[in-house]
């Protein structure tokens, strides 16, 4: 069954895009976000918001193994945003991740090309808890000194995998992380060690 | 070969709610809020408020020459949910958002079998009514019709 989209398509797409704007710009700090929608799961309220603000019939879209497995999920996509969907992470604009813990390892996605660095895959994770002042330790662009923010859960040597992100630097992926209620930034230009 | 622009034959099922579609589009708006009232309509949720757009219309003069652009036309679309889980989507030309949704809630009511005859004959009046527009349409260009004769000269 086809659950509805955004009650006011406009502003609450327009709130959605502030909070990840500002959540990208000051990467590490969560913004609040609560789009108020229902949609199938194992597609999270803050996943669908994101998708469904940003997704167009112009960004071809990813799902990890158990979005992909839900045909309603792909319904659901399909007719509020009217994304292709595709099968391969590197061919993908947007990569929805249900299950950060499997998460395929970052080289996996497109990192853009030296002429066109923005072509590259933007992935949006649904984490369980986004907390800041502890965890990881994170440097960079927008960023006053040092942050600090612990994210849960993450696939296994995710920090070295960002290591690897900002080498190529202006090439890499850009991360955009949900969890219940809220949304944070980590794009490709921020430096993360281990506490 | 050449793909088919509009797609595989569509079935019976599919031309039928096509000529319910086409009625809804021809009817007014108080053909179809009169309509449904003499229907039995369960709550009807918004998948995606109305809203309308531009799509370019494409002509083929005489029906059959070359496709071209005529230009922009505003369009306004509709997508419903009952509260029994049917959904329903209306295209209509113009920017009648209220008549657009209504279209979308017969859609949703005829698509059950049980109540597809009902849907059909709340729309009957409707439907003589457009019928006869065009007939009447019909009558006054034949009317404008000119004949051009050849007049055989048997020469040879």
């Amino acid at each position: 069954m086809l659950a509805p989209g955004f009650a006011d398509p406009v502003h609450d797409a327009q709130a959605t895009f502030r909070a990840v704007m500002d959540a990208l710009a000051r990467p590490g700090l969560p913004r609040p976000l609560t789009p108020g929608l229902t949609p199938p799961a194992p597609l999270t309220p803050e996943l669908a918001a994101v998708a469904l603000t940003l997704a167009d019939a112009d960004t071809p879209v990813w799902l990890d193994a158990g979005l992909a497995a839900s045909p309603a999920v792909a319904a659901y996509l399909r007719f509020h945003t009217g994304a292709p969907l595709t099968e391969d992470p590197a061919a993908a604009a947007f990569a929805l991740i249900s299950d950060p813990a499997r998460c395929p390892p970052l080289n996996a996605f497109a990192p853009g090309t030296p002429a066109y660095p923005d072509t590259s895959t933007t992935l949006v994770l649904a984490l369980d808890a986004i907390t800041a002042g502890e965890g990881l330790c994170l440097t960079g662009p927008g960023i006053r000194g040092t942050t600090r923010v612990a994210l849960a859960p993450l696939p296994e040597g995710f920090v070295a995998q960002l290591a690897g992100n900002r080498a190529d630097f202006p090439l890499g992926v850009d991360l955009i992380l949900t969890a219940p209620g809220r949304v944070a930034g980590l794009p490709r230009s921020t430096a993360v060690t281990e506490g | 070969m050449t793909p088919n622009p509009a797609g595989p034959e569509p079935g019976p099922e599919i031309v039928a709610r096509q000529a319910v579609m086409a009625l809804c589009a021809d009817a007014s708006r108080t053909e179809l809020e009169a309509a449904l009232t003499r229907l039995d309509v369960p709550a009807a949720e918004d998948l995606r408020p109305p809203e309308t757009g531009l799509v370019m219309a494409t002509g083929r003069i005489g029906g059959d020459g070359r496709p071209f652009h005529v230009g922009e036309v505003s369009v306004t679309r509709a997508a419903i949910r009952l509260a029994d889980g049917g959904t329903g989507f209306a295209y209509h030309l113009g920017r009648d958002r209220t008549k657009a949704r209504l279209a979308a809630i017969l859609d949703a009511l005829w698509q059950d079998p049980a109540q597809r005859a009902h849907v059909e004959a709340a729309l009957a009046d409707a439907a003589d009514r457009a019928e006869a527009d065009r007939r009447k349409a019909a009558r006054q260009t034949a009317a404008t019709r000119v004949e051009f004769l050849t007049v055989a000269r048997g020469e040879d």
